[in-house]
């Protein structure tokens, strides 16, 4: 299982789930963060977290801890 | 809907506002309104609902700017006020502000506002975005795969800004309320059918509440636990909901939240697939990144954030600055006071009136307005932050820093803001998820230096650190932030325990700030300072003139220090002692600091004769100096930055944590403080032999 926080800047995957509970991953989902989206990791924050990702054509920023929650193909 | 007149000709009607955060709602508000409310490139900008008044139409309509919002699920304070005003107010007609070039996303509110059973509008503005990108939208597919009218805008240019009024116009005045039977190809066969069970076991409680019935089946279904405790929906409903839901949740082996969620984004994909036809892929590399690359650089980021605000202080302290303090205050103390004097003395004005005018109100109010210009230099260049999309990345930065204190990067914002003042900074810390955090960025915003501490500053670093008064003054900037991190960092392990906050935030693209929105900001402020000074400043230089003019038993005094304020100054004064300013008239003006900051200034003023000498504040500063020294003008400026904000904000506080309790400890905890950091800065300066 692969997660979006293995992906390095400049690379893309599609959404395969979503896992975790509560607020945060509601959150993301009504972001946009779906199942069969593709994300384009964008950057890594200068001190190495949060990670920014290009989603449905806008920009996201969350912490690599959600990113772990993020399943991709 | 009133009907004002028998006839129905005239009538009244209530449009909201509604969409994503940043999407633009608050520009169309002012826009169609008139008003001139607080608009900027972040999310988050607007916290509370604001009213206002649709010109230009013969009808009363009242247009209702809200907070954004990405779904009716909403977890944060100003989120669940846009949406308690969406479903428990009704609005006549929702005009939709849809972000035309962040479609696929804003469409994801739509999709539920059209179950609401209330008539929709979609304004889609930022168009003219869409069209510099040469994307094409079809706006006649839009409006057929969602069921409402759709129409372009552009509100930061004002166009299509009628055109959506007129519409919702018609929609509310044509009687019959077509229901949008057209959400109902939102979701796959099996989701109807469940959603068509729940929908017969809610329908009564649809009907006592007034909300449409498969709104409220949909809630339901997804287990929206406010609504649920709202309606006091029984447990034997909500069994057989939960029911229902498990079986769809087998079907698809997904959680409920989730197969809705997916649905809805497939309905839109779909729905965009036929409408939009994109001449740039989303994720090609734009200016916004290009700036990005500098920006949020790895090792250029943070110097970057501190060169910006060094040089913030440079310019509003150094040349530019000083000019326009010069120039006013030759102005106020030489000419106005020189016109007034005379005019008094022609009148044969008593000499108590002329005290009065000119030893009183026109020092205090005017030590304090000499200032002014700075204080918009420095709200002009926040603005050009607050406009061009900085503050997000500030955040997105910061996280890590903030991680460290339990926070998250959310919180930079609502203290970034201030910078400014502290009223709306405390308020903008209810775009924070939890409870804990939102108290904790309340207690630490007030530390970062607002606008009205900065007479107090320039006062002072004029005064006694005249070669480099940027620097210095940048440095209790900093001294500020430092307090803050610290307190963050004790708060977070002793008092305000709790789990980190999460951290999930859009970053709008940067737009290059207009010299209007820019003028805007700046003479609001600006104006703010000046309507400060001739109410708050006016009526304190008043008092604080009579109370050191007339002694106990109400007699004038020759000496001020024979005065009431000079007793009440050296009762008090012994508090001080410890810090080096134990001379009355340094207690007494903290004292009345809490009013508002720059009395601080005023009381200075008013105590030195500023207004007799009529040199300004180049005598003042001579006035200061036989009762400070460098050392003591340094502890005195921490103490300023750092003891209890001014009345305004302590009003603030007091409602945002809801709790006197919170609010006394806030207050306590930033006196106490000030009081501890100004007793090491004099006596460590002391024993280094500074002073
Ligand atoms: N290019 C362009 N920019 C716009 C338009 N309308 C608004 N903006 C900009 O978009 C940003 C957000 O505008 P606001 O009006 O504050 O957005 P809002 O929806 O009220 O945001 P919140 O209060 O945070 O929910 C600002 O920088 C505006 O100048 C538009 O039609 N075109
Ligand atoms: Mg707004």
């Amino acid at each position: 299982m692969k997660t979006l926080k293995e992906l390095k800047p400049g690379e893309i995957a599609v959404i395969k789930s979503v896992t975790g509970e509560g607020i945060v991953k509601r959150r993301l989902m009504d972001m946009g963060v779906t199942r069969g989206t593709e994300v384009l990791v964008r950057k890594v924050a200068p001190l190495g977290d949060p990670i920014e990702v290009n989603i449905r054509g806008y920009e996201l920023t969350f912490r690599k801890s959600e990113a772990e929650n993020i399943i991709i193909e | 809907m009133v009907f004002n007149d028998e006839r129905g000709i005239e009538m009244s009607y209530t449009f909201a506002l509604v969409g994503n955060p940043n999407s633009g709602k608050t520009t169309m508000f002012n826009e169609i309104t008139g008003n001139t409310q607080y608009v900027g490139n972040w999310p988050g900008v607007t916290v509370e609902k604001k009213e206002g008044k649709a010109r230009r139409f013969k009808d009363d309509i009242s247009i209702i700017d809200l907070p954004g919002i990405y779904s009716l699920s909403p977890y944060t304070m100003e989120e669940i006020i846009a949406r308690d005003y969406i479903v428990d107010e009704k609005p006549d007609v929702i005009i939709n502000i849809v972000d035309a070039s962040n479609i696929e996303r804003n469409l994801y509110l739509t999709t539920q506002l059209i179950e609401l059973g209330i008539p929709v509008v979609v304004a889609l503005n930022m168009i003219d975005v869409v069209n510099l990108r040469h994307d094409k939208i079809d706006i006649e597919k839009l409006e057929e795969g969602f069921g409402v009218s759709v129409l372009v805008a552009s509100a930061s240019k004002g166009l299509g800004v009628t055109e959506v009024v007129e519409k919702a116009l018609e929609l509310a005045k044509s009687a019959t309320v077509k229901k949008s039977e057209l959400s109902h190809r939102i979701f796959d066969n099996e989701v109807e059918d469940s959603l068509k069970k729940v929908k017969e076991l809610v329908n009564m409680l649809a009907n006592k509440s007034g909300y449409s019935a498969r709104w409220l089946a949909l809630k339901l279904l997804e287990e929206d636990i406010k609504l649920k405790e709202k309606l006091d929906v029984s447990e034997v409903m909500m069994s057989d909901i939960k029911k229902l839901g498990q079986e769809l949740e087998n079907k698809y082996d997904n959680d409920i939240e989730t197969i809705i969620a997916d649905n809805r984004y497939r309905f839109i994909s779909g729905v965009i697939a036929k409408a939009v036809s994109r001449k740039s892929k989303g994720n090609t590399l734009t200016m916004s990144d290009k700036i990005d690359k500098v920006v949020t650089n790895r090792i250029l980021a943070i110097p970057i954030f501190l060169l910006v605000m060094l040089s913030i202080f440079q310019v509003s302290f150094g040349s530019i600055g000083s000019y326009t303090i010069d120039w006013l205050d030759v102005f106020i103390n030489k000419t106005i006071s020189g016109f007034l004097t005379s005019l008094l003395e022609a009148g044969g004005a008593a000499d108590w009136l002329k005290a009065l005018i000119i030893d009183g109100i026109l020092a205090g109010m005017g030590s304090m307005l000499v200032f002014v210009p700075q204080i918009m230099i420095v709200f002009f260049f926040l603005s050009l932050l607050e406009d061009s999309g900085y503050m997000a990345r500030a955040a997105f930065v910061m996280d890590r820093v903030l991680r460290k204190l339990g926070l998250s990067g959310k919180s930079f914002i609502p203290m970034l803001m201030g910078f400014g003042c502290s009223v709306p900074a405390v308020m903008a810390a209810r775009t924070l998820e939890n409870e804990k955090d939102r108290r904790l960025t309340i207690i630490l915003t007030p530390f970062m230096s607002c606008g009205a501490r900065l007479p107090v500053y320039a006062l002072f670093a004029a005064a006694f650190f005249a070669k480099n008064q940027g620097v210095v003054i940048f440095s209790i900037y900093i001294l500020g932030i430092l307090i803050a991190v610290l307190s963050g960092i004790f708060l977070k392990r002793f008092i305000l325990k709790g789990e980190v906050a999460p951290f999930v935030m859009e970053l709008p693209p940067y737009r290059i700030p207009t010299l209007k929105g820019l003028s805007i900001h700046m003479l609001d402020r600006g104006k703010g300072f000046v309507k400060k000074a001739g109410t708050v400043i006016f009526a304190a230089s008043v008092i604080i003139w009579f109370l050191q003019t007339f002694s106990f038993t109400f007699q004038m005094v020759e000496n001020p220090a024979d005065s009431i304020m000079g007793g009440v100054g050296r009762l008090i004064s012994f508090v001080f002692a410890p810090l080096g300013f134990n001379d009355w008239r340094a207690s007494v003006a903290l004292l009345t600091g809490v009013v508002a900051k720059e009395v601080v200034v005023s009381t200075l003023g008013i105590l030195s004769g500023v207004g007799e000498i009529s040199e300004g504040s180049a005598e003042l500063a001579i006035a200061l100096q036989t009762y400070f020294t460098p050392l003591k003008a340094y502890a005195f400026m921490a103490f300023t930055l750092l003891y209890m904000p001014c009345v305004a904000a302590f009003g603030a506080i007091k409602r945002e944590m809801n709790s006197w309790k919170w609010t006394l400890f806030t207050v306590g905890y930033q006196t106490g403080t000030a009081w501890l950091v100004a007793f090491l800065i004099y006596q460590v300066g002391k024993v280094m032999g500074l002073g």
